[in-house]
């Protein structure tokens, strides 16, 4: 905000706050008795109406009491916590802060548990029923918004419940994947390739995993993939763990395995972006974590069809 | 609020100015000790209420606490039924039932609630009562109010001070108690190892037990109760209302000529909140009946009938109706509609209380995967179901899909839930490419347990064809 304003508001805000403050307790004691000139002190002198008067019942001392507490509680509170201005009080307390310590104080309640788990290898965790239920709060708070609740994705997002990889299936590079985060780029073919040639080179793609093609655009397509696809999809279109280069022999499609959708896929290329989460969540998470994802894909707790 | 009387003084008479306070130092009030029919039914209602306040939080019912709000765990039994915060309909409806009963009671009787039943009217009254013992009744009381200190008054206030603390602390305990197990609770106090805050709601609810039942009394219904005032909103000329039968009573005195109120301010003695009734209705008269009490012994004393203050209406009092006129006049349109809108809450409640399953199933359509092609030219939605299960036993369920042709669930079919335990479980449903259009189709989860067959739960939840 100090972009935008100047120290002058500070200033201002707090001595409308003060004067406000002290105005009250100003009126409490001009308003705690009255002067009445006459004999009769019935009523308290407001007419409404015309002629409708009220009877003095007073209140009662404490009430009074009561406001005193309340600006004696209001100044103690603007001297202790932020609120005049600028002023950051004597506690210096901030919402930061107190997320800080908060944290902190779950940190050390749960750290020994998350502990315990960590200094157990990942393949052995993934059989750990008790580990696997962390896994799985875990994965459906931080991974389910695009991996899907039962992890196997959808468009655009990998299935983690197969056994296709696109930078590798061990426990190490799931930690990597998790921790680094990866950024998985297809570079766009469209205007190297023209039209046919886009055409072309996916009907060979389809051919390599048994899809419906058309045979001579395939042998077409066959050079082009040979010239342009290769360096990273390699000689057979087994793919490339080491960059993301998904092999294109199996069934598994992360943008989709009808023509259109490979068309698309060659001509303008793809960017997938999984974010690095080191530091939103502590190693002994993103190990336990691991453990649940390497599951997924090795019957640890695979759905099974009814 | 009324129209005062005109200023006595003589306009242009020069009168010195008089200071007059808006606040006031509270005048204690020693409300005499009262017997009779209506005290005797206040006595009634106190016992009632207190010994389910203090005696349910010890009840044992399966093995647990019979009534027990956990709310850490969010759970809150109640004998044999366990509610979730989903069932948040049964304390709406029961909020109902006591406004719905609160405005039927007021509208046939006044402030039958204030007079008789209300913690603030209870706990002064085990107060009052504990008071009257140690310092005597009204008379010795403002005795010793006024005397100067001595041992004697210290001994007496401290004995009093000391008994009321230990009611209030033991309210204040058996509170908690409803929120802690209380026999865990009652090992804690005496291990010292009570937490931070039950500590501080033992000590909250104590304090605000002595400080309202031993020192405001009076003043919270005066000052801070807002049922008090809006109460007095749900009244009507025939609403039965402590009345001073001011025909019979006038002029006040004893002798010739005079009515028969003798004058003998039994009924401003035995007021708690020290009201004269004779001037009509007011504000602070919390129904209690206390003056009605009072004044039919100094009737029977004096050899004039029962009556001269009771229960009466305004339209009896004005059109001189006999009782039966005026308990005819209970059922008025509005005390019909009142009873009628209260007897359907309460079946209505209590037919959803009977009817209730103790299994509950959310469906949390899976917003990342809205639609998915997988091998076999199938279409597969995700789904997750929230399976709650209420009873206390652990229970098998089964899982069932049904509205969508050729549909086949890919996922665990049955699970196994602890007693009052909740379940996230991740669902696939999967129907062949072409079987549907594309769009949305309704579908129903069926979820139900393996021992019985009725306690089922249908979900409604869409599948998506993209």
């Amino acid at each position: 905000m100090s972009e935008f304003t100047s120290s002058f508001w500070d200033f201002y805000i707090a001595v409308i706050t003060v004067v406000s403050i002290l105005a009250c307790g100003v009126l409490l004691v001009a308003q705690s008795k009255r002067r009445v000139s006459g004999g009769t002190a019935e009523t308290t002198g407001h007419t409404w109406d015309e002629d409708l008067g009220e009877y003095n019942n007073p209140l009662p001392r404490w009430w009074m009491w009561l406001f005193w507490i309340t600006i004696v509680f209001g100044l103690v509170y603007l001297a202790l916590y932020p609120g005049l201005g600028s002023y950051a009080g004597m506690l210096k307390w901030t919402q930061v802060g107190q997320l800080k310590e908060e944290t902190a104080r779950h940190d050390e309640k749960f750290g020994p548990i998350f502990e315990r788990y960590a200094r157990t290898d990942v393949i052995a965790l993934s059989q750990d029923p008790a580990a696997l239920a962390i896994g799985q709060k875990l994965f459906l708070n931080n991974c389910a918004q695009c991996h899907a609740s039962d992890g196997a994705g959808s468009s655009g997002f990998p299935n983690l419940t197969d056994v296709a990889w696109l930078w590798g299936g061990t426990p190490e590079a799931i930690r990597t994947t998790i921790a680094e985060g990866r950024l998985g780029v297809m570079p766009p073919w469209g205007a190297v390739l023209g039209e046919q040639g886009v055409k072309d080179a996916a009907h060979y793609v389809m051919s390599l995993s048994g899809l419906t093609h058309d045979s001579l655009r395939a042998a077409r397509g066959k050079d082009i993939f040979a010239k342009t696809c290769v360096a990273c999809h390699g000689p057979e279109g087994k793919g490339n763990t080491a960059m993301g280069a998904p092999d294109l022999t199996d069934k598994d499609w992360l943008h989709g395995s009808a023509e259109p959708q490979i068309i698309e896929t060659i001509s303008r290329g793809r960017t997938d972006k999984m974010p690095a989460h080191k530091d939103v969540l502590s190693p002994a998470k993103i190990h336990l974590l691991t453990a649940y994802v390497y599951s997924l894909s090795h019957g640890g707790t695979g759905p099974h069809t009814k | 609020m009324s129209t005062p009387r005109a200023p006595s003084a003589p306009a242009g008479a020069a009168v010195a100015p008089i200071e007059q306070a808006l606040y006031e130092v509270r005048k204690t009030i020693h409300p005499r000790a009262v017997h009779g029919w209506f005290a005797g039914w206040r006595w009634a209602l106190v016992w009632a209420t207190q010994l389910v306040f203090y005696g349910l939080a010890w009840l044992p019912w399966n093995g647990r606490q019979a009534v027990l709000f956990d709310i850490a765990h969010r759970k809150f039994y109640v004998f044999g039924l366990v509610f979730f915060p989903q069932d948040v309909i049964y304390l709406t409806v029961l909020l109902i039932i006591s406004a719905l009963a609160l405005f039927l009671f007021t509208a046939v009787a006044g402030r039958l609630w204030c007079g008789y039943a209300c913690p603030q009217t209870v706990y002064t009254e085990i107060f009052m009562w504990v008071e009257q013992r140690i310092e005597g009744d009204r008379m010795a009381r403002m005795r010793l109010d006024a005397a100067p200190l001595s041992a004697r008054k210290v001994l007496l206030r401290g004995v009093k001070h000391a008994i009321w603390i230990a009611i209030a602390l033991w309210t204040g305990f058996t509170f908690v108690g409803y929120f802690t197990p209380i026999r865990e609770l009652w090992h804690a106090v005496w291990a010292a190892d009570l937490g931070p805050w039950e500590t501080f709601w033992v000590l909250f609810y104590g304090f605000a037990t002595y400080g309202n039942a031993g020192w405001m009394r009076e003043q919270v219904c005066k000052y801070m109760c807002p049922y008090a005032r809006f109460q007095s909103a749900m009244f009507d000329k025939d609403t039965l209302i402590i009345t001073y039968d001011r025909e019979r009573g006038e002029p006040r005195g004893k002798g010739e000529g005079k009515g028969h109120c003798v004058d003998c301010s039994i009924c401003v003695q035995v007021c708690p909140t020290g009201i004269d009734i004779r001037d009509g209705l007011q504000y602070e008269c919390i129904g209690c009946a206390a003056c009605i009490d009072g004044c039919d012994r100094v009737m029977e004393k004096v050899g004039f009938p029962k009556g001269l203050i009771r229960y009466s209406t305004t339209h009896a009092m004005e059109r001189k109706l006999t009782r039966a006129q005026m308990f005819r006049r209970a059922f008025r349109p509005r005390v019909l509609v009142y009873s009628a809108i209260l007897w359907a809450v309460v079946a209505a409640g209590g037919l959803a209380l009977w009817l209730r399953v103790p299994l509950k199933v959310d469906v949390i359509r899976d917003r990342a995967a809205i639609s998915r092609e997988v091998e076999g030219g199938q279409v597969e939605n995700v789904y997750r179901l929230q399976i709650m299960n209420t009873r206390e036993a652990p229970r098998r369920f089964d899982i069932d899909v049904s509205g969508l042709p050729d549909a086949v669930l890919v996922g665990e079919a049955a699970v196994t839930l602890e007693g009052a335990s909740a379940k996230l479980v991740p669902f696939k449903v999967r129907v062949p490419a072409g079987a549907l259009a594309r769009g949305t189709h309704p579908m129903r989860f069926e979820v139900h347990a393996r021992d019985d067959e009725r306690v089922a739960v249908r979900e409604k939840s869409v599948f998506i064809v993209r």
